[in-house]
């Protein structure tokens, strides 16, 4: 079990977050140049404040506050055009499309199955191909949100009744961290998502697999577990394909075992941590919608805990 | 120490002026004289059982902070079960096991072993990576 993953846009991994790394070193290098000459031109100032010929005003008012800045923002807005005319342009004709919907605060993730047709709803974990372009249709059911994966490519804002395309691409495997970009409340902090990237073959497995409805679970604690799930009523608000299809206040949990985090990129997947979020997510998660479960004896507990774990 | 028995240290400049192989005979003499007579050796710090160290990181990595609260442990703040912040000075473990390091060490392997029913889920530690929470648990102020 690896520490969190990469989050940074100095690291980039695909295309347009790699234009995006490179406008802003240069940036920051431009900018440290100038600084840097302004402190020098200020030090030889107030070197020769007592002798020497005196400063003419005009001389430095035209060539450092007109002719400089002139010269070198249109270079850079030049530069910048010809850089940004290579970022990706959003379309929606890639074979992979995905519906990222934010809610308060987590990722509804939605696929199409593309044996049946149907929609495959899932939560917080977005899968892609290596190599492949990805058609993102990126909405919001509240309030404004923006996805923001660094290591992939910048923000778009993600606002309710409208739908923003965006067309990523990762060129290796790997597992980048995203966050919400938009301030939206009081877990915004805690509203992170993971982009696991993986070779075209291994997707498409995954796929099929996040296709099917949730497995009838083998095990006596697990079965247990089932039936807990549906008298405590979770499923008013999770879904699990195949038991209780309709709830989508929560996250859909037909595959939840198989996702690396809980609570939106708030406690790595474990048996512990999906306990203790059951108990009180609130404590790991203040304000989080899910009410903590304040009647479940321990041994349900476990067993809710057991039937969502063996969910991959 | 030197404040319980001022005599050896009296007894130390004397034999500081007399040859080495004196001094050695004395020095030897004296101090199991010293820890017979006035200071058995203290009991090993139940701090010791591991390293405290990687126990705060293992603390981290196992998110025994998504029930407990652990000082100095990053996200440790859950209310779900107790706090952890006074284990070292607590009688029990778990309300029934009295909190001696080893028995810790069990818990923490595998409390539904010891208490079955418990909330509490054995989360994969091994015996060593347990020694090691114990050792920060014990270790804190």
């Amino acid at each position: 079990m690896s520490a969190d993953f990469r989050q940074s846009a100095l690291h980039p991994a695909g295309p347009d977050a790699a234009i995006i790394h490179n406008l802003s070193w240069l940036l920051i290098i431009g900018a440290t140049v100038i600084l840097l000459g302004m402190m020098v031109l200020l030090a030889l100032a107030l070197r020769r404040k007592k002798s020497g010929a005196p400063v003419r005003p005009l001389r430095w008012l035209v060539g450092g506050g007109v002719v400089l800045p002139l010269v070198v923002l249109t270079a850079l807005l030049a530069w910048s055009t010809l850089r940004s005319a290579h970022l990706t342009r959003p379309s929606s004709q890639h074979a992979v499309k995905i519906a990222v919907t934010a809610k308060m605060w987590w990722w509804e993730v939605r696929y199409t199955d593309p044996a049946s047709g149907r929609d495959i709803v899932l939560a917080n974990e977005i899968r892609m191909p290596a190599g492949q372009s990805v058609y993102l249709g990126l909405s919001s059911d509240d309030v404004i949100h923006s996805f923001w994966v660094p290591a992939l490519a910048g923000k778009v804002d993600m606002l309710p009744g409208r739908l923003h395309g965006m067309t990523v691409r990762a060129d290796q495997p790997g597992i980048y961290r995203g966050q919400c970009a938009e301030y939206c409340g009081e877990q915004h902090a805690r509203m992170a998502l993971h982009v696991v990237v993986q070779t075209p073959e291994e997707f498409n497995a995954w796929l099929a697999n996040q296709s099917k409805a949730a497995v009838t679970p083998t095990g006596a604690l697990a079965l247990r577990g089932r039936d807990a799930f549906v008298a405590q009523r979770c499923m008013a608000c999770h879904a699990v394909r195949g038991v209780a299809d309709e709830a989508t206040l929560g996250p859909d949990l037909t595959h939840v075992g198989s996702r690396l985090y809980l609570g939106a990129g708030t406690l790595r997947n474990s048996p512990g941590a999906m306990a203790g979020w059951i108990a009180d997510p609130h404590a790991s998660k203040p304000g989080v919608r899910m009410p903590a479960a304040g009647d479940l004896d321990s041994a349900t507990l476990a067993a809710i805990t057991a039937y969502l774990e063996q969910l991959q | 120490m030197r404040k319980l028995i001022p005599h050896c240290r009296i007894s130390l400049s004397l034999a500081s002026s007399r040859g080495p192989r004196l001094l050695g005979c004395a020095l030897s003499l004296l101090l199991s004289a010293c820890d017979s007579a006035h200071s058995p050796p203290p009991p090993a710090s139940p701090a010791a059982i591991g390293n405290a160290e990687r126990g705060h990181r293992l603390l981290a990595q196992f998110q025994c902070g998504a029930c407990h609260q652990i000082p100095d442990v990053p996200a440790a703040r859950s209310y779900v079960g107790p706090s952890l912040a006074n284990l070292g000075r607590q009688s029990y473990i778990a309300g029934q096991f009295a909190n001696q390091p080893e028995t810790l060490v069990r818990w923490i392997v595998d409390p539904q072993a010891m208490l079955p029913g418990t909330a509490m889920p054995a989360m994969g530690v091994s015996p060593d990576q347990a020694r090691d929470m114990a050792a920060y648990l014990y270790g804190l102020p």
